[in-house]
């Protein structure tokens, strides 16, 4: 009895703990983008305006949820709960620290694979539902760029998985003891980072709601708290990403002195911040760009990775 | 387990018959995607993960999604609607009814006379499925993928932007002389098409 209890609460801070992780990141970006940009960013509601986001959360709660009547009524209610549902669901196999984390799937990076790939209908189906030209066309680009970028997300990991033997994430943790996959995986990491950025439609990336061409996108006939979700989504998918960097390939929870969560928080917060700086530098590419750079670039450099790695693990014999 | 199988079943086949019965293309699709899941989660159950974890992520996260990509861009208008439901009169059902009667009365024929034993679940580890895959069964994923190689080849050749032989580019660039000669008459507009898609 007592052992459930500890998982209920396990799964319930889990939940509560990312969720206002990700409901603080916007303050977080706005801030921190002011200061790369040379201007303040939201410093008004509170010390700080750290309570910027419970005034945005407020305003999301109290507009009018307008649905479009030449929409498709059930899907474009659907739309945006398949995209929390799925990156939530992730969390579940996250080992957060030893004692911390919901199951220790011995598929877990397959189950993680699998629920990003899901996510893509969230976009699709929002864009498509809303049956507005606009928001058709980001649909289509998210489609066609995540299903590209999903590819060579999946193989740059499986340098990870030939050399820990496993695809259980806490054992992928505990095979970084000595040393962390960063070093000997560090083609599979950048092609990992530029496939996840792509997969969360980040800055550099988000040609799917490019706000000078297609006014927002995918989201365009979206108001409230369906729109809320679609924009804590992307940051908790941010948040899910990082964490997933910090797991398979810098060690995890691992870490001298500090308890092991605070490890895990310190390098989450770090790569989270990574995001952060990125899209304040980089500008956005072409859509063709994006593509070619997708199957010309990292597929091969994704492949060549994998085929070294396989090599090598094999002549050494470990 | 055994009511997580039930469910899942139940789940996968009364989405099946949604996607068969639905009239709005999308809708079905998305019906066929629930279904996907749901055959994932009997692996599961069954004590494939591997297998469960593959199908979650090729069919239902990959071809699935281009299934629907395509039905976006083909912008499929309420006409469609119309016409599956001229196409999907009373007597169309008869003959698969039948038939779909006939196996149904087969496997609780073949349930009733034989005692079927009861079933142990062994997990069946990714080790394990890939020693497999690449062991006895190479010649299969070798020859799977020479499949996959040649329709690489074949949708490249499609998509290819073909190479303009010099008497077509000297045709193209007369027609193009005479489009912009100043006695042409100005070209209708295109139809565009309503983009209305339900």
């Amino acid at each position: 009895m007592s052992e459930t209890v500890l998982h209920l609460i396990n799964v319930l801070g889990i939940l509560i703990v990312v969720l206002s992780i990700a409901a603080s990141l916007p303050w977080v970006e706005r801030r921190l983008l002011g200061y790369l940009q040379d201007r303040y960013g939201p410093n008004r509601v509170g010390p700080f305006g750290v309570l910027q986001t419970v005034a945005d959360a407020i305003k999301l709660f109290t507009k009018e949820d307008w649905i479009p009547p030449f929409a498709d009524k059930p899907v474009f209610i659907i739309a945006p709960t398949v995209i929390m549902t799925t990156i939530l669901t992730s969390f579940a196999v996250v080992p957060f620290s030893p004692g911390i984390g919901v199951i220790d799937l011995n598929i877990g990076l397959l189950f993680f694979l699998a629920m990003s790939s899901l996510g893509v209908y969230s976009v699709m189906l929002a864009g498509w539902s809303a049956n507005n030209k606009y928001s058709l066309l980001g649909a289509l680009r998210a489609a066609a760029q995540m299903l590209s970028y999903e590819v060579f997300m999946g193989l740059s990991l499986m340098g990870v998985v030939i050399i820990s033997g496993t695809f259980n994430l806490r054992n992928i943790v505990l095979a970084q003891k000595n040393m962390w996959f960063c070093i000997p995986q560090i083609i599979g990491l950048i092609v990992f980072i530029i496939a996840a950025l792509a997969e969360t439609r980040r800055l550099p990336f988000d040609l799917t709601e490019a706000e000078s061409e297609l006014v927002a996108g995918y989201h365009i006939e979206y108001s409230g708290m369906k729109f809320g979700m679609f924009y804590i989504g992307e940051y908790v998918g941010v948040t899910l990403i990082s964490s997933m960097i910090v797991t398979l390939f810098f060690g995890g929870w691992q870490g001298p002195f500090l308890p092991p969560i605070v490890w895990f928080i310190i390098k989450t917060f770090f790569f989270i911040g990574l995001f952060i700086t990125l899209r304040a530098s980089l500008p956005r590419p072409r859509f063709d760009q994006l593509m070619s750079y997708g199957w010309k670039v990292m597929l091969p450099l994704a492949l060549l990775n994998l085929l070294v790695t396989g090599g090598i693990v094999l002549a050494t014999g470990s | 387990m055994d009511i997580v199988f039930y469910i899942a079943s139940a789940v996968a086949i009364i989405c099946t018959v949604m996607v068969i019965t639905r009239l709005n293309v999308v809708h079905a699709l998305l019906y066929m995607i629930v279904a996907l899941l749901s055959v994932a989660l009997v692996f599961y159950t069954l004590g494939a993960p591997f297998v469960a974890a593959l199908e979650v992520i090729i069919y239902a996260g990959a071809i699935m999604v281009l299934f629907v990509f395509v039905i976006m861009i083909l912008n499929l208008g309420p006409q469609t609607s119309q016409q599956e439901r001229l196409w999907l009169d009373g007597r169309i059902w008869v003959g698969p009814t039948i038939l779909a009667l006939i196996l149904i009365a087969e496997v609780a024929y073949v349930l009733s006379t034989h005692s079927t034993p009861a079933y142990t679940i062994t997990e069946i580890s990714p080790r394990q499925v890939s020693t497999q895959m690449f062991g006895p069964y190479i010649l299969g994923v070798e020859l799977s993928s020479f499949l996959l190689l040649s329709a690489v080849v074949g949708a490249f050749h499609l998509g290819r932007r073909r190479q303009l032989y010099p008497e077509e580019i000297a045709v193209s660039a007369a027609a193009v002389e005479q489009n912009t000669s100043p006695q042409g008459d100005i070209q209708p507009e295109p139809q565009i098409q309503s983009d209305i898609h339900r």
